[in-house]
């Protein structure tokens, strides 16, 4: 039994955390979080185009790579780690996953290739205003008008949703008992509008996306629906999740290096137990994240490949992983601060930049509470 | 990465999941749950001779090299017989003590006489081993044991002192003792690795009642008892002690696991009949349990990887953190979950349910085998570098 990363998956974990800790340093970070797009569109070239990160889990076929959800996952921790601001997330783990779960034939071939090199990026639109990432939590309206859908509908917290070349929209028919349907919408389609919104985590930057009788051909349809839509949210949850292992080890990492050479009562604060035995419960917590991601990856991988799957464990595994890695981000950034001290609270020093990402992307695609509750339905109802 | 075994290993799995069904029948079907911890005082002369059926057919030692008698077991195999053998309800094993650590103490550090003296014991179960290491003082501070060993002029080694919370001493042949062989020395400096007969009228065994009324733990006294061999050289002691503590590598533990499983399914199966499972905290406290122990599984199986490297290292320094905590959650768990009615006993003078005893007996876990606050130190110290604690001598 190998629960384990093999070489080939150490050296990819490797290889990212090398490039990423050149590339995406603290003075990068900040200029990028400044910036229009809110990543740094020659960076993502570099990580995209040349080193295939985009199109690691993408078949062959679609002019992917073909690796798997564990080197996806891995990527997504290094990430996490470096605090990398890009649009990965969203045009992969939503994005390329939605049209791999989602998608027909002709949209694969059409829509993959341009993903898998980074030329295009994608992102879902789900969530109204305070909305739910959730399969249940559709707002947005659909109706076929002839040869045509018609999409209305205000959709919130849409990542990277104003840079993005292609909107994927979860929409649910007008008509009392419609079902949900997923619509490829590119960005310059006719009475679509967006506006990027000021966010808290400044790293990861959300769009309002405004649909005004759009009026799309039949072909924008993709074939899954409600089942698959839910599908995708558990496979884009796991993604998360591993970038918040990575931010959860990062800020362990981070608050470690600082105690050790932080000196008072004339001595490093790493000598103090009260201190000790805080880190000692932050790797606790990052441990049990990465031994719940690694497998919920292993999960999903078997998803991808195999025509049918067991949906009640993959949302478990997603669930369990989810709550446990945005828990151990949060406890371990929120520690960070404290470790930290008064310079924890300073815009100078990371540790709240990692704080503020830990808390976003906990409400981001089910928060430990409602992810708790579902396993507690599946447990107990 | 996978989380699959092998065709060999499910072979195997196969093999151990039949033997167990076709043998733990019969006679032996009251086994069946018990004899683990908080019960291990339980039906002796029959898991006397389940020991020995288990050896007679091959099943203990698994891990153990052939020349030893063992099957030269992989990690994979081991765990999988514990998995099977707690999905059948194995007892309790009255064997476990010699078979996982003292017998790999001797394969590694006992002399070739040595080692023919005392393994084939363990491996026929026919001698029962218990560890004589803590004493009243030297709890987490191990090194601070005062029994002192001395040579006599007859060549022969004599121990005198007391050794505490030691499980099986009064049914054990033998005790592996840590003793001060140099009386001018302290800490882990001057002490000696010794094997002592338990059957000397110098040794005294004398039960400890614990909070659930049972005594599953003992005070050990040597009053000049004649040790049968020192292992290593005087001195050596410490060196031998800490390589037994890693020869654990838990495989153990996906078996006890499904102890917890098992305790867990009873806890979900009681808030579903008494309406507990409506309640909005008991719910979530149901699903963090769950949670908690799907994740200790998976940890386990990256620490239990073959060739388990670096970062397998890390999820088995955290390992007993988390289920120690886990598992005394559990018994409160239980306890709110069953409201009023875990108040009462099973029957009269203090016989408790198996939740009461769960409930009590977990506040244990975090205190032996490496305290919660002991646990944290050593993450602190091996995994993130941090200082070692000052020392007070």
């Amino acid at each position: 039994m190998h629960f384990m990363l093999n070489d080939e998956q150490l050296m990819i974990r490797d290889t990212a955390a090398r490039f990423l800790a050149e590339q995406s340093t603290s003075a990068a970070i900040r200029r990028a979080m400044q910036s229009e797009t809110g990543y740094d569109p020659a960076l993502w070239h570099t990580l995209s185009g040349e080193m295939g990160w985009s199109a690691i889990h993408i078949p062959e076929a679609y002019g992917g790579l073909g690796l798997g959800y564990v080197e996806l996952a891995l990527l997504m921790e290094e990430m996490g780690r470096h605090l990398l601001c890009s649009p990965f997330h969203a045009s992969v783990a939503l994005g390329a996953n939605a049209l791999l779960v989602a998608g027909s034939e002709a949209q694969k071939q059409h829509w993959l290739p341009a993903m898998a090199s980074g030329e295009i990026t994608a992102t879902l639109a789900l969530p109204a205003k305070g909305g739910l990432w959730q399969a249940d939590a559709v707002t947005a309206r659909w109706q076929q008008e002839g040869e045509a859908y018609v999409l209305d509908g205000v959709l919130n917290h849409v990542p990277n949703g104003h840079s993005a070349g292609l909107i994927i929209v979860a929409a649910r028919e007008a008509k009392a008992g419609g079902g949900t349907a997923l619509f490829l919408l590119p960005a310059n389609t006719q009475g679509l509008s967006r506006t990027r919104q000021a966010s808290m985590d400044q790293t990861r930057p959300q769009a309002e996306i405004r649909l005004d009788k759009v009026v799309l051909p039949l072909s924008a349809r993709m074939t899954g629906g409600h089942a698959e839509l839910a599908t995708l949210l558990d496979l884009a949850a796991i993604a998360i999740a591993a970038e918040q292992l990575g931010v959860a080890q990062a800020a362990l990492d981070s608050s470690v290096a600082y105690s050790k050479e932080r000196q008072q009562f004339g001595r490093a604060i790493a000598g103090y137990q009260a201190i000790k035995h805080r880190a000692a419960d932050m790797m606790l917590k990052a441990e049990l994240a990465r031994s719940a991601v690694y497998y919920a990856a292993c999960l999903a991988q078997e998803t991808l490949s195999a025509s049918q799957h067991n949906t009640a464990e993959l949302a478990q595994a997603a669930s369990l992983a989810k709550a446990y890695a945005s828990e151990a981000a949060f406890y371990n950034a929120g520690c960070g601060i404290q470790l930290f001290g008064g310079v924890g609270i300073t815009s100078e020093y990371d540790i709240q930049l990692y704080f503020k990402r830990a808390q976003s992307t906990a409400a981001f695609l089910g928060s430990p509470a409602w992810h708790r509750a579902r396993i507690a339905a599946q447990l107990l109802d | 990465m996978n989380m699959t075994f092998s065709a060999a290993d499910e072979a195997f799995r196969r093999d151990a999941a039949s033997w167990l069904a076709d043998n733990l029948s019969g006679e032996f079907a009251i086994l069946k749950h018990r004899g683990g911890p908080g019960d291990e005082h339980s039906l002796i002369s029959e898991r006397r001779a389940w020991e020995k059926k288990l050896a007679a057919a091959g099943w203990n030692c698994l891990g153990w090299a052939a020349e030893h008698g063992g099957r030269d077991a992989s990690i994979s195999q081991q765990v999988i017989f514990a998995e099977e053998y707690a999905r059948a309800g194995g007892p309790g094993r009255l064997g476990h003590i010699g078979e996982g650590l003292a017998g790999p103490t001797i394969a590694a550090f006992a002399s070739p006489a040595q080692q023919a003296r005392y393994l084939p014991g363990i491996r026929s179960t026919n001698e029962l081993w218990c560890q004589g290491y803590s004493e009243p003082g030297a709890g987490s501070d191990l090194a601070a044991v005062k029994t002192r060993a001395v040579l006599g002029d007859d060549g022969q080694w004599r121990i005198s002192g007391q050794k505490v919370w030691t499980s099986l001493a009064h049914l054990a042949d033998w005790c592996f003792v840590l003793a001060r062989t140099d009386p001018n020395s302290h800490d882990h400096k001057g002490l000696g690795f010794f094997l002592v007969s338990m059957h000397q009228a110098a040794v005294t065994v004398r039960p400890i009642e614990q909070l659930t009324g049972s005594a599953e733990f003992n005070e050990v006294f040597f009053d000049e008892a004649l040790a049968a061999d020192l292992v290593g050289q005087p001195g050596e002691g410490w060196k031998i002690a800490m390589a037994l503590l890693g020869f654990e590598r838990g495989v153990s533990t996906l078996g006890q696991q499904m102890q917890f499983r098992s305790e867990l399914d009873e806890i979900i199966r009681i808030a579903k009949e008494n309406g507990a499972a409506q309640d909005p905290d008991i719910r979530s406290r149901i699903a963090e349990a769950h949670m908690g122990l799907s994740v200790m599984r998976y940890n386990a199986l990256r620490m239990l990887s073959d060739n388990a490297g670096a970062d397998e290292q890390k999820a088995a320094l955290v390992y007993k953190l988390h289920w120690s905590s886990w598992h005394r959650h559990l018994g409160k768990l239980a306890m709110d979950v069953l409201g009023t009615a875990s108040e009462l006993c099973e029957a009269a003078p203090y016989a408790l349910t198996r939740l009461q005893a769960l409930f009590l007996f977990s506040r244990a876990d975090t205190i032996y085998g490496g305290s919660n606050q002991i646990q944290r130190n050593l993450i602190a110290e091996r995994a993130l570098g941090m200082p070692k604690e000052a020392k007070g001598r």
